[in-house]
């Protein structure tokens, strides 16, 4: 009988439910480019599209430093806070 | 010699269970049956125990089942036969030497100890023994002794035992979690089925093979020594060996993978980004100082190709790690479009004794002796730079430039880190007109540079930089014409020398995000050297 050392961190990832979807769509939503390029035209688009439809709502603009890294903390912490609702253009 | 002996419980050849210690004084005699030694001091125990067994507990302690009963059998025995065929017994008890013969007191601290047959040491034990039991000591007919043997190797010491012992035993360096196979499970196919591979075949990382791989470092095997994005999982040794045990590493390698994988969990290499990127990147590795030989590197013919054990192996672990430990698996958050060979393994040692230039560690404040690894995050294989023409520095730099100039794209300009390996013809013909380092840099920067008329984006190659990079918006013809550099800094231009010596060569590993919004080269001095 082999027995084998666990080569991996040993952890099961975490599940997390999907939030609940509200019934309709108010307070702020949160556009967040994550710097790469045309994520930015990408986002025109949509904010001036979302402006129309819903003009009850807070349309607010977030960017990442990098699209290398992972978005710093304050920001992350900063959109949770401040937003119901978060369109991220990932570009790729 | 005070402190008690670990205590056992065994059973005996009409299995009855003796425990040590039980209260009173005790000799334990460690035996093999195939040891012509232990054979000659049979007739010896078995005399003690006749004679002292009322007062002191007598007992042989055998090796392996089979060869205890040959030994009752072939002597005659009476005196308890304990079976240690698992040799936790004789492993916990250090035993090396067989027979080692150990006399202990009531509470089962040791007051003698030998091993091996003297004919003094036993006539020395038998007056103890008659001492401490208060009986007369047996006759023996010493004659018939010689006055010295040397003893048998103990199987608990024997290759590969030692190491499943050292593994099993309570205070063992493991404590990962261990999965156990079925016995028709073929370790090497089980290997692949847990997703635990690179794709190509990984040696199973059994306890033995861990705890072996742990001797090649003296830190502690829980250490943790970094947190492994993209899961931010805590690394310890013992995983790190693990995966350098599947990799197959040696465990000299180990202090090396280890300087490898603490470079790379810092917030400046940004190995989050380097695995997670859609473009290809991958830690390339470089080695420098005297440790280079003592893994016996390859950093000649074929140096970034196959081969060589430590060249292929180290890479490989810090990428099994990354993969196992920080959960950079393909197609999970490993999201490379296209990767490449570097993906598997990228570890290369510089071959400095053969470069006219400091080497990459000197140049970055270390000493020629210490020894030091220095990742980068490029992509995951080299190009081949070929002039087989040039017969001077300033145009083999020339060529140099024009081809670290395709790196991304030609029109990207203001770009960072690459590393340029050159091959020792090339470096003869620029060091032959005494050219440094920073030299060949400025002119690689100067044969590379190009008018930001040309490095726009157009309908002609879609992809190239913007007036707004340039800071402007309504340029001039002379600042259409301004001269952009290939790379942000000369220094960006990492050079090492390596490789074969035939072949006018060289190569470079093109980059990937550097600087503080992307990954930026770390070096780190190993600490243990084997």
């Amino acid at each position: 009988m082999t027995r084998i050392v666990d080569p991996t961190d040993e952890r099961t990832p975490l599940r997390r439910a999907l939030a609940v979807r509200p019934d309709r769509i108010g307070g702020a939503v949160a556009l967040l480019d994550i710097a790469k390029p045309r994520g930015d035209v990408f986002l025109d688009r949509v904010e001036q599209r979302l402006a129309q439809r819903l003009p009850g709502v807070t349309l607010k603009r977030y960017r990442k430093p990098t699209f290398a890294k992972p978005a710093p903390e304050d920001l992350l912490r900063s959109i949770a806070a401040d937003n119901g609702f978060v369109i991220e253009a990932l570009a790729d | 010699m005070t402190d008690s002996l670990p205590g056992f419980s065994l059973a005996d050849q009409h299995r009855r269970t003796h425990a040590f210690p039980a209260g009173r004084s005790a000799l334990l005699v460690f035996v093999k049956e195939d040891c012509p030694t232990c054979n000659l001091t049979m007739p010896l125990i078995e005399a003690a125990w006749r004679a002292f067994g009322a007062a002191i507990d007598v007992v042989a302690i055998g090796q392996d089942a089979t060869g205890n009963a040959a030994l009752v059998e072939r002597h005659g025995l009476t005196v308890p036969m304990l079976d240690d065929s698992a040799l936790k017994v004789s492993y916990a008890h250090d035993v090396e030497i067989v027979p080692t013969i150990v006399l202990t007191e009531a509470s089962g601290a040791p007051s003698t100890r030998f091993a091996g047959f003297d004919k003094s040491d036993w006539q020395k034990l038998f007056a103890d023994l008659a001492r401490i039991a208060g009986a007369d000591e047996p006759r023996i007919e010493w004659s018939a002794y010689p006055a010295s043997r040397p003893g048998c190797g103990s199987k608990s010491v024997e290759p590969g035992v030692a190491e499943r012992l050292a593994a099993e035993a309570s205070d063992s360096r493991l404590r990962a979690r261990q999965i156990e196979l079925g016995d028709r499970e073929d370790p090497f196919e089980f290997m692949f089925e847990r997703g635990l591979t690179d794709g190509l075949p990984v040696i199973p990382p059994t306890p033995e093979r861990v705890a072996r791989m742990l001797a090649g470092t003296r830190r502690d095997a829980q250490e943790v020594i970094a947190t492994v994005p993209p899961n931010m999982a805590p690394l310890t040794i013992e995983k790190v060996a693990a995966n350098s045990v599947m990799a197959g590493c040696k465990p000299e390698y180990l202090p090396v993978v280890i300087a490898v994988l603490e470079a790379v969990c810092t917030q400046e290499f940004n190995i989050h980004g380097v695995m997670a990127t859609t473009g290809g990147a991958t830690p390339i590795i470089v080695v420098n100082g005297p440790i280079r030989h003592r893994l016996g590197m390859n950093m000649k013919i074929g140096v970034l190709g196959s081969g060589n054990r430590a060249n292929a192996t180290i890479g490989r672990a810090v990428k099994l790690v990354l993969r196992n430990v920080g959960g950079a698996r393909p197609g999970e958050i490993e999201r490379t479009a296209l990767g490449g060979p570097g993906k598997y393994t990228a570890c290369y040692p510089e071959w400095e004794e053969r470069s006219p230039w400091e080497p990459l560690h000197v140049e970055r404040g270390f000493s020629r002796e210490d020894n030091v690894v220095t990742v980068f995050g490029l992509e995951p294989g080299p190009r081949l730079i070929v002039d087989q023409i040039s017969r001077t520095a300033h145009a083999l730099a020339g060529s140099l430039g024009m081809a670290l100039e395709a790196c991304w794209h030609p029109k990207l300009h203001g770009y960072g880190e690459v590393l340029l390996v050159i091959s020792p013809e090339h470096a003869d013909t620029i060091a032959r007109d005494g050219w440094t380092k920073a030299q060949l840099r400025n002119r690689i920067q100067e044969a590379s540079a190009r008018p930001i008329r040309e490095l726009l984006r157009d309908a002609n190659a879609g992809e190239g930089m913007t007036l707004a990079q340039f800071g402007l918006t309504n340029p001039s013809a002379e600042q259409f014409d301004q001269r952009i550099p290939k790379f942000r800094k000369p220094e960006n231009i990492n050079i090492i020398v390596a490789g074969g010596e035939a072949g006018k060569f060289s190569s470079v590993f093109g980059g990937w995000f550097s600087g503080p919004m992307g990954s930026m080269s770390v070096s780190r001095k190993i600490e243990e050297v084997p």
